[in-house]
Formats: C-alpha cells, sequence, structure tokens
C-alpha cells in the first residue's frame, strides 16, 4: 500500500491504520476468548481438555503443555527475530534484514506445523468440533489465531520476495517491515493470552 | 483559474461505467453510497407499506405468516445496514474530506473497496428473497431460532455471511476516515474547529470499528453451528443462547449511535447556517458525543432486562442507560440555544432539522422509559417500542439525512432541491410519521405485541392500526415527492452559487459541484467558523496557484477484491470450492493492488 504520504500529526497514515486495525483485532480475538471462558470448566462429555475422573472412570486430558510450550517458545522467538529483522531494515543492514526476516518466517511457519499437528492428534482423540463446547471454543479461537500467523508469514514472504528484487533497501522497505512488524508482534501478544488461558489456568 | 492547473495525466474521465466502477473519488464513493442507500430504502420502505397494509384491519388476509416474518426481518436489516447507514455513508464520504480541507480522504483505493464490498454484502443479504428464503428471525436473530433445528433454510447463512461482508465493508471505510480525520486536516484546522459533523463521524468510525469484529464473531458462530455441527448457542448440545444475544447487543448497541450520530452532525451543521449564529456550546456537544460513543458500550444488556439477568446488572445496566440521557439532553438544549436569538430562515433543510429535534427528544424519553427494568418488562415486545425505535431512526437519523440532503444538494451538484416541494415532502414526513408511530404507544400500552401478522377484531386495536397505516402512505407519498424533487433538480442547469445559505463550513469555500481535486489551494482556517471569519475580517482567500495537484490514478483493483468476496460469501452458501475460489480472486487483486503504482 503505497498511497499519498501525508500527515499533519507526523504519524504515517498507514502505520496509524495498522495501529487502529489492531485496536479493532483486539475486540475480534476478546469476542473468542469471551467464548471460550463462558464455557470453561463446563464440558459434559470426554474428551476433556485434563485428566479428569468421571464416575470412577479416568480420562487423560488433551492438553499436551510441554508440547505446546515449545510451540509458544518458538512464536516468541520469532517475535525477537522479527524486531532484528526491523532494526536491520533500519540501519541499512540488507543482509541482516533478510536473514532476519527468512528467521521470522521459519519459526511463524514452525508454529502453524506445531498447530496442525495439535488439530490433528485432537481429532484423532475423538475431540471434533460439536463434540463439546470446549472443542468448538478452542478450535475457533486457535484456529483464527493460526489464521493471523498465516496471513502474517503471507505478508512477511512478500516483504521478502520484494527486497530480492534489488540490492539495497528502498525508502520504503524499513517502514514496510516495521508496520509488518507491530502486526506480527500484535499476534504474538495474543497468543501469550490464549496460551495462558487455555494452557497454564487450571481447567 | 481552475483551467489553469494541470491536473494529473492519469485522470479519470467523469463518465461512462467504467470511470464510476473504478473511481477512487471520495465525492463519487459518496454518490454511489447515496444511490444504493436510496434504493434500499425504498425498498425497505416498501416492505413496511405491506406490513402496515396487513396489519391495516384485524384478521389482515394479504400476507401469510411466514411472509410477514420475513418482511419485519428485512426491513429492518435492509432499513439499517443498507438503508440508514449508507445515507450515512454518503454525507461521510462527500463531506469529511471538503469539512477538514483535504483533496481526499487517507487511502483512496481502500474507500472503493468499501464501497464495493458493501455493494456485495447488500446484494447477498436481499438476494434471499429470490430464493424465497429470506431471514424471518427478526434483525437481531436470537438463538436458538438460528439453529438449523429451527430453521432449516438457508436464511440465516444469508443473514451471518451478508453481515459478515457489510461488517468487513463498515470496517474498513471506518479505518479510512479516523486516519483521514486525524492526519488530513488542513492548515489551521485543529482539533476543536473541527466541524462538529466530522467529530460524529470520528465518533461513529470508532463505535464500528470496535463493536463489529464482536458480531463477525457470533455471526461465525451461527455459521460454525449451522454447517459444522458446533453448538454455540444451542442449549440441547451444551450452548448459551444467551451468549449470542449478548455478542449481538454488544454490537447492537453502539450500532444505535452509529445511525443517530451522523443526524445529529448534520443538524448541528444546519441549524447554526440558518440561525445564522456559530453553534452554542461547541465544545459541550464533541464531549457528549465523546461520551455517548463511550456509555454506548456500557448499556448493551438493556435490551436484555427480560432474561433475568439478576438484580445487579440490572440495576447497572439501568443506571448507564439512563446517564446517556445526560449527553443527549446537552446536545438537545445546545440546538435549541443555538436557534434562540437567531434570525432564524424555515428552509426544508432547516425544518428537516426542527423537525429531527421535535421527534428525536419524543423517541429519547421513551428511551429513558425503557431504561427502567420493571417498565421495560412491562413494555418488552409490545408496539410501544416499535414506536420508540421510530422516533429515534425515523424521525431522529431520517429527517437529518434528508436535511442533509436539502442542506448540501448544491454543493454535492450544483443544482438546488425545489423549496416548496421540499416543503410538502417535509410536511408528508412530519404528519405522516407522527400518525404513524404515535399510535404505536397506544397500541403498545393496549397489550398489541411486536412481529404478529394478524390480530382478532375484538381487542380494540382497529382504530390506531388504520390511523397508522393511513400515516404510512402519507410518508410513502412524501418519499415520491422527494423523487420528483430530485428529478426536477436534475433537469435543471446547475445555478448554485458556492455558498448559497451564507454558511461557515469549508465544504462552502470550493465551487458548486466541488472540481475534482476540491479545492484549488488549500484553505487556511483561522477559526472555528472559518468563512465567516473570513467575511467578518475581509479576508479574501490566498490566490496562489499550485502548479502540480496529485490525484490518485483509478483502480479497478477494489472491485476486483470485492467480487473475490462476494464469490467468496456464494460458496459460503453453496459449496466451498467456490468459496476458494473467490479468496484466490481476492488474493490476485490485493497483488495487483500492492503492485500498482499510485504516482
Amino acid at each position: 500500500m503505497s498511497e499519498q504520504i501525508h500527515s499533519v500529526t507526523g504519524i504515517d497514515s498507514r502505520k496509524l491504520l495498522m495501529w487502529i486495525f489492531l485496536a479493532s483485532d483486539c475486540l475480534f480475538f476478546g469476542a473468542l476468548i469471551s467464548t471460550y471462558l463462558i464455557f470453561k470448566g463446563n464440558i459434559p462429555n470426554p474428551p476433556y481438555p485434563t485428566d479428569r475422573i468421571v464416575n470412577g472412570e479416568f480420562f487423560h486430558g488433551l492438553l499436551n503443555i510441554p508440547l505446546t510450550s515449545a510451540s509458544t517458545f518458538v512464536l516468541l522467538m520469532s517475535s525477537v527475530a522479527m524486531v532484528l529483522a526491523v532494526y536491520g531494515a533500519q540501519n541499512n543492514n540488507l543482509k541482516m534484514m533478510k536473514g532476519w526476516l527468512l528467521s521470522t518466517i521459519v519459526l511463524g511457519i514452525a508454529f502453524l506445523l506445531f498447530q496442525v499437528y495439535e488439530f490433528r492428534h485432537f481429532l484423532h482423540e475423538g475431540l471434533g468440533l460439536s463434540t463439546n463446547q470446549f472443542g468448538a471454543s478452542f478450535y475457533l479461537m486457535t484456529g483464527f489465531h493460526g489464521v493471523h500467523v498465516g496471513i502474517g508469514v503471507i505478508i512477511l514472504i512478500s516483504l521478502l520476495f520484494g527486497s530480492f528484487r534489488r540490492n539495497s533497501l528502498g525508502k520504503e522497505t524499513g517502514f514496510h517491515i516495521e508496520t509488518a512488524g507491530l502486526y506480527w508482534h500484535f499476534v504474538d501478544i495474543v497468543w501469550i493470552i490464549i496460551f495462558t488461558i487455555v494452557y497454564l489456568m487450571p481447567y | 483559474m481552475t483551467t489553469a492547473i494541470p491536473l494529473h495525466a492519469k485522470q479519470e474521465s467523469n463518465t461512462g461505467v467504467w470511470a464510476w466502477l473504478t473511481t477512487v473519488d471520495h465525492k463519487k464513493i459518496g454518490t454511489l453510497y447515496g444511490i444504493s442507500g436510496v434504493i434500499f430504502f425504498i425498498l425497505a420502505g416498501f416492505e413496511a407499506l405491506l406490513i402496515r397494509t396487513q396489519l391495516a384491519s384485524p384478521n389482515g388476509t394479504i400476507i401469510d405468516a411466514n411472509t410477514y416474518n420475513q418482511l419485519f426481518t428485512m426491513h429492518a436489516l435492509m432499513m439499517i445496514f443498507l438503508g440508514v447507514m449508507p445515507m450515512g455513508a454518503a454525507f461521510f464520504n462527500w463531506l469529511v474530506p471538503l469539512m477538514i480541507g483535504a483533496r481526499d480522504v487517507a487511502f483512496p483505493r481502500l474507500n472503493a473497496l468499501s464501497y464495493w464490498t458493501f455493494l456485495s454484502g447488500a446484494l447477498l443479504l436481499t438476494s434471499s428473497w429470490i430464493f424465497g428464503e429470506a431471514p424471518d428471525v427478526g434483525w437481531f436473530a436470537y438463538a436458538p431460532l438460528t439453529e438449523k433445528a429451527y430453521t432449516i433454510s438457508k436464511s440465516m447463512d444469508f443473514y451471518a455471511v451478508g453481515l459478515i461482508l457489510l461488517g468487513v465493508a463498515s470496517t474498513i471505510a471506518s479505518l479510512n476516515f479516523i486516519v483521514t480525520i486525524i492526519n488530513f486536516r488542513a492548515p489551521g484546522m485543529s482539533w476543536f474547529r473541527l466541524p462538529i459533523f466530522v467529530w460524529m463521524i470520528f465518533v461513529v468510525a470508532w463505535l464500528l470499528v470496535l463493536s463489529l469484529p464482536v458480531l463477525t464473531i457470533g455471526l461465525v458462530q451461527i455459521y460454525f453451528d449451522r454447517n459444522f455441527e458446533t453448538n454455540f448457542f444451542n442449549p440441547m448440545g451444551g450452548g448459551d443462547p444467551l451468549l449470542w444475544q449478548h455478542l449481538f447487543w454488544i454490537f447492537g448497541h453502539p450500532e444505535v449511535y452509529v445511525l443517530i450520530l451522523p443526524s445529529m452532525g448534520i443538524v448541528s451543521e444546519v441549524l447554526p447556517t440558518f440561525a445564522r449564529k456559530p453553534i452554542f456550546g461547541y465544545s459541550a456537544i464533541v464531549f457528549a458525543g465523546m461520551s455517548i460513543a463511550v456509555l454506548g458500550f456500557a448499556v448493551w444488556s438493556h435490551h436484555m432486562f427480560t432474561t433475568g439477568l439478576g438484580p445487579v446488572p440490572s440495576i447497572v445496566f439501568s443506571a448507564s442507560t439512563m446517564a446517556i440521557g445526560v449527553p443527549t439532553g446537552i446536545k438537545i438544549f445546545n440546538w435549541i440555544a443555538t436557534m434562540y436569538g437567531g434570525s432564524i430562515r424555515f428552509t426544508t433543510a432547516n425544518l428537516f432539522a426542527i423537525g429531527f429535534l421535535a421527534l428525536f427528544t419524543i423517541g429519547g424519553i421513551s428511551g429513558v422509559m425503557h431504561a427502567s427494568p420493571p417498565i421495560d418488562t412491562q413494555q418488552q415486545d409490545s408496539y410501544f417500542v416499535v414506536a420508540h425505535i421510530h422516533y429515534v431512526l425515523f424521525g431522529g437519523a431520517v429527517f437529518g439525512l434528508f436535511s442533509g440532503f436539502y442542506y448540501w444538494w448544491p454543493k454535492f451538484f450544483g443544482r438546488f432541491l425545489d423549496e416548496g416541494l421540499g416543503k410538502v415532502q417535509f410536511w408528508l414526513f412530519f404528519i405522516g410519521m407522527n400518525l404513524t408511530f404515535f399510535p404505536m404507544h397506544f397500541l403498545g400500552v393496549q397489550g398489541m405485541p411486536r412481529r404478529i401478522y394478524r390480530y382478532d377484531a375484538d381487542l380494540g386495536w382497529d382504530t390506531w392500526n388504520q390511523v397508522a397505516t393511513f400515516g404510512s402512505y402519507m410518508l410513502a407519498i412524501g418519499m415520491l415527492v422527494f423523487l420528483y424533487a430530485v428529478w426536477k433538480a436534475y433537469k435543471t442547469e446547475p445555478n448554485a452559487p458556492d455558498n448559497p445559505w451564507d454558511a461557515p463550513g469549508l465544504e462552502w469555500a470550493t465551487s458548486s459541484p466541488p472540481p475534482e481535486h476540491d479545492f484549488d489551494v488549500i484553505p487556511i482556517v483561522r477559526a472555528r467558523d472559518p468563512l465567516w471569519y473570513n467575511r467578518d475580517n475581509n479576508i479574501v482567500q490566498e490566490d496562489t496557484k499550485e502548479a502540480h495537484i496529485h490525484l490518485p490514478p483509478p483502480s479497478y483493483y477494489p472491485l476486483l477484491i470485492s467480487i473475490g468476496l462476494l464469490i467468496g460469501g456464494i460458496g459460503l452458501l453453496s459449496t466451498l470450492v467456490i468459496s476458494f475460489m473467490g479468496i484466490l480472486l481476492a488474493f490476485y487483486g490485493i497483488w495487483g493492488w500492492v503492485l500498482e503504482p499510485t504516482d
């Protein structure tokens, strides 16, 4: 998006647009997280998210906290890589920018693969969208988060390919990477909240 | 001097279908919004006429119960999302850049994208009539009626997908206008010199940006419940129907202010001009608008008093609802004080504005009555509520919009709407509106429920229903008079001067209609009412020619992306393969958009 660059406030309009969009996205995830919390603890039938004994019968919990901690670590590291890519872009270090941008993309895709594995595992264990409210609200919330990560990966790949077309940084490149970084960090923060609520809070 | 300015080489030609399809000019997009809004307003009004005809006499036989359900549902959906909101969008597209002294919005192509996406959603939603599967469970679509077990037809899928598309369109437009108002103000146009209309649009845009995502999630959940067998709102599967009510009204109540605030802004421009006085209590009106927005997010559960929230939530939401009466009252008194002592000109625009004041006040008072849970419990689902919403939405929002049409028509098109016809329309609307909706207060108190398609003869509801139906035909005739006035204006030669009303706003500083680049010279703003300040201090606008005015070139990518989204929506109603193709088309459009040069 290279529309007019014009600003009374000194803030670039495109960056402002991104900030306000993220404000809107807060409410988007807010509604998803609220849905999850409303149904939390009210699961009538297995499979359950955590280990549970019902009528003397033991049910193994679905959530694999060590595994998801690893995927959370991967996503957090992608944010670090993103910061370094922005640093490279702003300090005219094309090589550094490309390298860390590639790392961000790889880490983002790795997170998505973790999520694909987790979804497949849960499905295999018998948790479908219609099984219980945990399934419905979990898949919807983490699914939409995954879509956000996926869109972020597409944006970053586009920026990376854009940077291959020239040998030096364009005057706008640093700005584009920084604005994409805002989005990336936001999606990361949302995951920290989801991870805390789904995996760390006792069910 | 207008001919001396060499415009950009890729400037679009002014006529032809292709020019309209690819336009990124905020004025043309405003006109497109206006035309679509008026057309859907008329269609939705026609649905209301059918409803009133059915109810004119006891045991009406014109329409059956199912059609009746579809009519009242689609009437509300079309009036709100396809009539009043786009007409408001027509005004803010046209006026915000002109009023703040800008040449266009911050993101002209995004602006086109929001219009075409709106049209996609509108066509998708209304096409449900063609398939005979129009939504029929009320515009609020309470669960579990929306579940597959109760609604087998595709009607609720049309509802969910159509509203998601409309929500995307509104979100894009709101983001665009927030950035425009923050960043594109002319030199000297500080925050507290902004016209009140612009302030109100700023507030509306924030309301939409923060409330629409919540509705979107609710709609996605409806869609999942119906198509992927989740049970979000299905109590039989452990779901919670009240969750939908919360999600819907967290959006739905701010939406009420989304409908009324543009009209409040219009009235705040019209009344001072015709009272020849600056607006009274400018900052009070601005802060009242902001507090309405903040409080508007804290009152949603007053729509749910009868669901048994318990005493504490009922008290809290009752108090916050009553509190909203305070900023609203501040505005009404400020408008009255603006007129007080002025030498008032009773033009059609001013009549509609004064009509707005009177009728909106009546609707506001009955609204405060509903804020009390015991009274609300009695009035819930009765015609009393129908009377209330039509006083604020028709007497309020729609009167404000028509005031704006008569006021700004000469600016938009260089031609006046006939004042004589306008006054005929005003009185038809004013009397017709009161005849239609005031008796509904009585009907409601007598116990007539909403959304019934017929009633028995011995209930004593005949007379007032006949009066209401008579009034609704007056409204229809009033609308025909408006269309005739538009046609008549279209046939006349442009003759409007730059500032026919001697108005203070910046939009009157440019020619009527404005050139494609809005202003030959970006004006400098020295006071809150810039043109009055210049007039009183004999300041003539500087005549420094700008050698090169950059205008964004036309683009067909917004249309392409919207078609992609429309195909995506159609796919959600048929097979997901089509959806996938639509998303691919949208991605192709985004790709082209990003690589398209804008210089």
